[in-house]
């Protein structure tokens, strides 16, 4: 048993990680207000964005790994900029969030392809080399815990992580953080304090848009290799994530972690005998379900924030 | 009239944005469009196609709208429609009926797997006030599963191993009548169905006790609630029926316009009831306009992208497009508020003395 975790937990890892960064981009935009259902939308642009300045500098520098920084970046910054159509729509029209959100992932997932389709004519774009999966040095040595977590990790997996804590650093322990809580829970009591809200909510959308695009990114440069359209409902997933962690960064990390190795054993079981007896169906959908379940049993005791998905009206007080 | 005036405006700037679109991509719209307009409305064929096509978006529409009626977002209807579609399929796969008798038990089958679908999400708000936005996602990856390994453990197709058994002709809602007239077009009774649901429907929301407590409910959950009408009860109700309608949709596509169901696919349809029923201001004959025009893009997207290299996702980019302008209507309201001042007297502005002068 021990071996096959051990199998599998580098796997999961890497899976866990886009779902991470996504819903991690999440949080910021549900504790600023903002409902942002368009996750899935805004990694589809990052791994397009992402996928394609890959794609065309690896034509000009064929073996420099900085190239995928370069993408990795650019996919940020894409999301960031497209993610500003969802907060335009909700802060300052008032719009129905989930409306828009619903929007947003038909643009990206429309759009994206279209152009891909302009570019490679299949649709698919593909990049001719990701990151290598590599083993830390000496850190392998520790008992247990090194083979299970510094083997065979990626580059992208430390610096996601280093972006969690530095975001719970952030929401916890500075003003920043307070005033973007602040706008989630109570926006009038924010504003009497001085808080620009619309400006907070912006700064949260815009954030979930570079982490998700950044979190759709990630996928093309570790396991993918290949845009090839969506991100198979990894968006959504990550949004269940967000309310599965109850809004907090590290309930996040569990989640993620729990829905990453869900998705992976699901994926490998029929490679591994001792759990190929069980139908692969009932694992394809147990973490939709014990979703519904968690969503059951969160409902009496909710952490949402208050004022989520609530357009801000600062005449009603 | 302003609701159709804003979905009017809101396809006209989508269409613009598709215009640009290719226009940047270095294709030239004009043609782009006339190649469109053509591949879905050059012959009687082709029109017969674009109503086909627009066949399950009128029941996906009419499921999102009539749950929107009641405050509820049945983001699900992709999820119901393929579980309705293949409750149909599975019936008509099993039995041998007059046609009629089987034609009838696979619609109502269809209906009530799709129905059930959404019980389970009608039931966690109702009971646990979990946001049905999220239940439905979760459902809809659920049903997409189910179907992954349920078709081809049981009903595994000839030849491939992504699709169920073709269904027999007569399992099928085709009719020869119909299609002949359209010049041998795949539309079906399929459409007939979804003229009828668009009328019970609208007769459901603004002529019964039932659609006036749901739009009750709607409008504002507490003041129904005050008003003495069953909540709890409505929201299950709703959800039943979205659900429904969605099965229903399901049953026309897979056993309409197509006679098998594929496996590893969401029908997109079921998203694109979202925009039929935002653009169509959830209104039952709105919702039935707007299907039959995405129904167009949908359908003379093939023949454009065999005329000219604009890759036929162009319709789904105007489409989503549209659906973006649609939900920030304030924005054209705001616009047509701005055309119209210039001709309304000044004391009547009710802005008074805050107005800009422009």
């Amino acid at each position: 048993m021990w071996s096959v975790i051990e199998q599998i937990f580098p796997y999961a890892v890497v899976f866990t990680i886009p779902l991470l960064i996504t819903a991690l981009g999440g949080l910021f935009s549900e504790r600023s207000g903002v409902v942002n259902i368009g996750l899935e939308g805004l990694m589809v642009i990052g791994s397009f964005t992402g996928a394609f300045t890959i794609y065309k500098l690896q034509e000009i520098w064929t073996n420099n790994p900085s190239v995928l920084w370069i993408g990795l970046l650019v996919a940020f910054i894409c999301g960031v900029i497209f993610s500003l159509l969802h907060a335009f729509a909700s802060i300052n029209l008032n719009a129905n969030q989930i409306i828009s959100g619903t929007a947003i992932n038909m643009i990206a997932g429309a759009i994206t392809v279209f152009m891909a389709r302009n570019i490679t004519g299949s649709g698919n774009v593909r990049i001719t080399k990701g990151f290598q999966p590599f083993d830390i040095p000496y850190l392998t040595d520790i008992p247990i815990i090194g083979n299970l977590i510094f083997k065979k990790t990626y580059p992208t997996t430390w610096c996601i992580l280093l972006i969690l804590f530095v975001s719970a650093f952030i929401l916890y322990k500075t003003s920043f953080g307070l005033r973007l809580r602040a706008c989630g829970e109570n926006p009038h009591a924010a504003e009497a304090a001085g808080i620009n809200v619309r400006y907070m909510r912006y700064i949260g959308v815009m954030i979930s848009g570079g982490f998700s695009a950044l979190g759709g990114a990630v996928i093309i440069v570790t396991y993918a290799g290949e845009f090839s359209g969506t991100v198979a409902g990894l968006g959504f997933l990550a949004l269940a994530s967000l309310i599965f962690g109850q809004w907090r960064p590290f309930g996040v990390l569990a989640a993620t972690l729990f829905f990453g190795f869900a998705s992976t054993i699901a994926n490998v079981s029929q490679v591994i005998p001792s759990l190929a007896v069980i139908p692969p169906i009932l694992l394809k959908i147990f973490p939709y379900v014990v979703t519904l379940i968690a969503l059951i049993i969160f409902s009496k005791s909710s952490q949402a924030p208050k004022a989520v998905g609530e357009p801000f009206d600062s005449g009603k007080r | 009239m302003k609701n159709f005036l804003i979905s009017l405006l809101a396809v006209l700037f989508g269409l613009l944005a598709g215009a640009l679109l290719m226009a940047i991509t270095g294709h030239n719209p004009l043609e782009g469009f006339s190649y469109l307009l053509e591949g879905g409305l050059k012959n009687p064929e082709r029109i017969g196609n674009t109503l086909a096509t627009a066949t399950p978006l009128i029941l996906t529409g009419l499921s999102v709208a009539f749950a929107f009626r009641t405050g509820l977002f049945n983001i699900g209807a992709a999820g119901q429609m393929l579980i309705g579609g293949f409750c149909a399929t599975a019936v008509g796969l099993s039995f041998d009926m007059a046609r009629p008798l089987l034609l009838l038990v696979m619609v109502l089958v269809g209906m009530l797997g799709g129905a059930l679908w959404a019980l389970i999400p009608g039931i966690l708000k109702a009971k646990f006030n979990v946001h049905e936005v999220v239940s439905t996602i979760m459902m809809n990856w659920i049903a997409y599963w189910t179907i992954y390994y349920v078709v081809p453990a049981y009903f595994k197709g000839e030849f491939l191993e992504t699709e169920s058994r073709r269904l027999p002709e007569t399992a099928t809602l085709k009719w020869k009548l119909l299609s002949d007239i359209f010049g041998g077009s795949y539309i079906n009774l399929g459409l007939i169905i979804a003229l009828v649901f668009v009328f019970i429907v609208g007769f459901i929301i603004n002529k019964t006790t039932l659609g006036y407590e749901l739009k009750a409910v709607g409008y504002n959950r507490h003041a129904a609630e005050y008003a003495g009408i069953a909540v709890n009860r409505g929201i299950i109700l709703s959800m039943l029926i979205s659900g429904g309608l969605a099965g229903l949709a399901g049953v026309v596509q897979y056993a309409g316009n197509a006679s098998s169901i594929q496996i590893g696919i969401l029908p997109s349809q079921g998203y694109d009831g979202i925009a039929v029923a935002l653009l169509g201001a959830n209104t039952p004959i709105g919702v039935m306009l707007s299907a039959v025009f995405f129904g167009l893009l949908y359908s003379g997207r093939g023949f454009m992208s065999a005329m000219t290299d604009i890759p036929p996702e162009i319709s789904d980019s105007i489409i989503a497009i549209v659906i973006y302008f649609a939900a920030t209507s304030i924005l054209i309201e705001r616009l047509l508020r701005r055309f119209k001042k210039p001709l309304s007297e000044k004391s009547k502005d009710p802005a008074g003395g805050k107005k800009v002068q422009s």
